[in-house]
């Protein structure tokens, strides 16, 4: 790899320019023993140095990285004799996916003409150029900027202010990468639900009672034009949610109750561990345990009291998912009932009521408020489970109630619409991202009233 | 007033049994909570461990293989790439069964043996060549029909038309083994080997560099990014609005479902960066933006933990905020950054949903060399087997499920060590 060895020259040059900058601050003074005439200590002038002779070059390095293959690209599009005009975007592409498949020595699909190969040396050639222009110039700025910085050294030169200084920038940026991140999501997930609700109309996005997102590959086929109503998955989303919950909320609560109020320290000990142990597992395998092993359970217990039970119900996967976030509910639940103040405890008890009493009648309600952002951060991270629902629910769109049939959810819908090869302007694909705003959308709105009563409630009793 | 206090007492005495009861039963099913979530973990770990270890053995079959030059070279001249190697399986196969005679017979006798049996014939000759013209012992790889039938995952006395393997076949198999030419040995292939079709030479060492090289990638990024916001957060950090934004921000972020980071990672590295699908470097950046508020969060509450004598002290030698920072409160908060990296790395190396949306999902046979190779994950291996129809993959499954449990383990032990060795209490 060129660019690793270009990577190592550029943090040998940097080394090398701590080492000079050390020095020649300390030289200016004459010696180490006058160090002390020095503004800063030996050492910031190096770093200083290094910083000069690395950001600069690391930023040119990237920015080249990443629009180079795009320059070349055009380059090479521009180069061919008819192309650019009269052929259509996608065979565009897979003309320059083959340029660039030749020019990687690979296999190529269809036939190779002389302009193709003529192309693809082409190709080569430029790689090889932009190579050598990268190197030069990546080199040669790390070398200017580490002279420049240099010269710049001088007994009286504030060098630890300007480190300090731009070590504190380095700080901002990286705090702000979370920011940009949600940034990110947003910007991606809209623009392309944009694009979707072009095509599609909100209304029968929101309210469409039928979801079948086959578009037509020939004009004439049976069923050509696919229908996005997403109401059967939002249905199949919530019926699954409702299954987990009304698994994890009781036994997560009782959990929480039980070691909190009545076992032993030993009991404790080992209990908690293990809960935490169920909320490290992977949720792919959760998933194989639903549809492997839970799945067939439930369909012969249905069928032993006569009940007919699809393969893939929503009973399994609900199940599986509401016994992963008890962990979740239980140590929320902890939390909130330890916040309560024990003079409250205290007083329950002191009047005579049992400890049941105490739980139900005192400390439940004054932990409630923390007690419901914990059952909502759970909800929203029911809802935004992949794994499971893809491995143990279906695939088709059932409008139902019945936890015994199969259903199918918000992200079952995104993966399978998204793996797989896909033209990314259909609106099969596109209608994955709108289901991925309307997830991001309501999970958000879950953590955040979520996460707001669990704090609030925190503070109340500090 | 006494015949008041008589009476309350009556009250109280009266429903006391009543209470007793309800809190005897209040107990009980606090009890009951917390054995559920316990006994789930030990059956799952159960079957797990019934369902996987089988795949770490496997079996097979010893033959005679005569390595004939004029079979192999019929022109006088030995080509590795296009000699019949599996035409030498064929002949000491039948060599095994003289008595087999008929097409159809045949073939299902060459069904006994992996089709990996020709490429490691063929692996053998070219670290020796000596040994054209020789008869030579190999025990190759039985196919997985037999792996099953020997593991007793396959029933033979049910109908022949309900199991994948024939009576014949069977037999042969019975008397392979009385023959002591059937052996059952650890299972090397699942641990040297890339993805494949043919379950007895899957393996899981594909998915095992992907998930390494991502892990690289997470690592490198998250990690100092991480520390570096923390470190702003609340060593720097103005109390105002944008700072405000920031922590609820993250917050926020740590409870993002995965799968919008998959959305993410596909909308920007892939469709508008035009980075390479599948490639291990897409995948770490998606998981270390998906790791990047866990760390953030631990490495906060590090800092936090640090007492604030520390900083004072060093500030009045005169050192400068940043001195103070990165010469004092660093070193000290380190242990607690690390055991949160480490948690944060375990997280995300049991992470697939956001690697199906960004191609991780390929079947790759060949075990990925860099970051821009084509790779899967581990859970994803998992989930691609998971999904295939064969009884022999849900045995590895369980494997590579294991595996993967045994790597998250180690991590977690790893940050439970570090957090009692180093960290320190003020």
């Amino acid at each position: 790899m060129q660019n690793m060895t270009l990577i190592l020259l550029l943090a040998a040059m940097a080394a090398v320019a701590f080492y000079m900058g050390r020095r020649r601050s300390l030289a200016l003074v004459g010696g180490p023993a006058q160090g002390s005439r020095l503004h800063s200590l030996p050492g910031y002038y190096g770093y200083f140095t290094l910083i000069w002779c690395l950001l600069p070059a690391l930023g040119i390095f990237l920015l080249w990285v990443m629009i180079e293959p795009k320059v070349i690209v055009a380059l090479i599009v521009e180069s061919l004799p008819d192309a650019s005009s009269t052929m259509s975007a996608g065979e565009l592409n897979l003309l320059v996916n083959n340029i660039q498949n030749l020019a990687a020595g690979d296999a190529i699909s269809g036939d190779m003409d002389a302009v193709m190969r003529d192309a693809a040396d082409r190709y080569n050639e430029y790689v090889a150029a932009s190579r050598k222009m990268l190197a030069t110039l990546t080199l040669g700025i790390a070398g200017v900027g580490g002279a420049i910085a240099l010269r710049r050294i001088r007994p009286e030169f504030r060098a630890r202010n300007r480190v300090e200084q731009i070590v504190l920038y380095l700080l901002i940026a990286a705090s702000s990468i979370a920011i940009l991140t949600t940034l990110g999501i947003v910007l991606s997930v809209l623009f392309e639900a944009i694009r979707f609700f072009r095509e599609v109309p909100l209304t029968e996005f929101l309210f469409g009672l039928n979801w079948s997102p086959q578009m037509a590959i020939r004009a004439d086929q049976v069923g050509s034009s696919g229908s996005f109503g997403a109401v059967p998955l939002f249905a199949g989303t919530l019926l699954i949610t409702t299954i987990a919950m009304v698994v994890a909320v009781p036994v997560g609560l009782m959990t929480a109750i039980y070691l909190a109020e009545y076992s032993s320290g030993r009991v404790r000990a080992i209990a908690k561990p293990l809960l935490e142990i169920l909320a490290g597992i992977p949720t792919v395998v959760y998933g194989f345990f639903a549809a492997l092993t839970v799945a067939p359970w439930v369909r012969t217990a249905g069928e032993s009291v006569g009940l007919e039970v699809a393969s893939e119900s929503a009973l399994a996967a609900g199940l599986v998912m509401g016994i992963m976030i008890i962990p979740l509910v239980s140590s929320l639940s902890d939390d909130a009932i330890h916040a309560v103040p024990s003079a409250m405890r205290d007083g329950a008890l002191g009047l005579g009521s049992t400890r049941s009493e105490t739980m139900v009648r005192v400390i439940l309600p004054a932990a409630l408020p923390g007690i419901v952002g914990g059952i909502l951060l759970a909800v929203s991270r029911a809802i935004g489970e992949t794994m499971i629902v893809v491995m143990a629910a279906g695939l088709a769109a059932n409008l139902t109630a019945n936890p015994f049939e199969a259903v199918t959810t918000v992200t079952v819908q995104i993966v399978t619409l998204l793996v797989g090869d896909q033209e990314f302007d259909s609106a099969k694909t596109l209608a994955a991202f709108a289901l991925g705003l309307m997830l991001f959308v309501v999970t958000l709105c879950l953590n955040v009233i979520g996460l707001t009563f669990v704090r609030k409630y925190r503070e109340q009793y500090e | 007033m006494a015949a008041e206090q008589r009476k309350s007492r009556e009250i109280v005495e009266a429903g006391l049994a009543r209470r007793r009861r309800r809190e005897k039963l209040f107990r009980a099913t606090g009890l009951v909570a917390t054995a559920v979530g316990v006994i789930f973990l030990g059956v799952f770990f159960a079957t797990l461990i019934v369902q996987g270890s089988s795949a770490f053995v496997q079996t097979f079959i010893e033959l005679d293989v005569e390595m004939s030059e004029d079979f192999l070279a019929p022109d006088g001249e030995l080509d590795l790439q296009y000699a019949d190697f599996d035409g030498l399986v064929r002949n000491a196969l039948r060599a095994e069964f003289p008595d087999v005679s008929g097409r159809s017979e045949r073939r299902e006798l060459y069904r006994l043996v992996s089709v990996g049996a020709g490429y490691q014939l063929r692996e053998m000759l070219q670290a020796d060549p000596s040994l054209v013209g020789s008869t030579v012992t190999v025990s190759v790889p039985a196919a997985s029909t037999v792996d099953m039938l020997v593991k007793g995952n396959i029933d033979a006395t049910i109908d022949e038309s309900l199991r994948p393997i024939s009576d014949a076949q069977v037999a042969w198999v019975e008397s392979l083994q009385e023959s002591g030419r059937l052996a059952t040995r650890f299972n090397r292939a699942l641990f040297t080997n890339g993805d494949s079709r043919e379950p007895e030479l899957a393996g899981i060492k594909g998915a095992l560099m992907g998930s390494f090289y991502m892990l690289v990638v997470t690592v490198a990024l998250a990690f100092p990014i991480g520390v570096a916001a923390a470190i702003y957060l609340e060593e720097f950090a103005p109390k105002s609005r944008w700072s405000d934004l920031i922590e609820v921000n993250i917050n926020n972020l740590a409870a993002v479902p995965s799968i919008v980071f998959g959305l993410l990672g596909l909308a920007v590295f892939i469709n508008w960066m035009a980075l390479p699908r599948s490639a291990p470097l897409v995948g770490g950046l998606v998981l270390s933006l998906l790791t990047l508020p866990v760390i953030i969060i631990a490495s906060r509450a590090a800092i936090q933990s640090v007492p604030p004598s520390i900083r004072e002290a060093a500030l009045g030698l005169g050192a400068s905020r940043m001195q103070v920072v990165f010469h004092h409160v660093l070193p000290l908060a380190l242990p607690g950054m690390l055991t949160g990296t480490i948690i944060g790395m375990s997280r995300a190396l049991g992470e697939s949903a956001p690697l199906l949306m960004i191609g991780m999902v390929a079947f790759i046979v060949d075990v990925p060399g860099g970051f821009t190779d084509p790779a899967t994950a581990l859970p994803v291996q998992v989930y691609l087997w998971a999904d295939s129809p064969e009884r022999a993959f849900a045995e590895r499954t369980s494997a590579a499920i294991i595996v993967l449990l045994g790597f998250l383990l180690i991590m977690n032990l790893a940050a439970v060590i570090i957090r009692k060795r180093m960290e320190r209490k003020w």
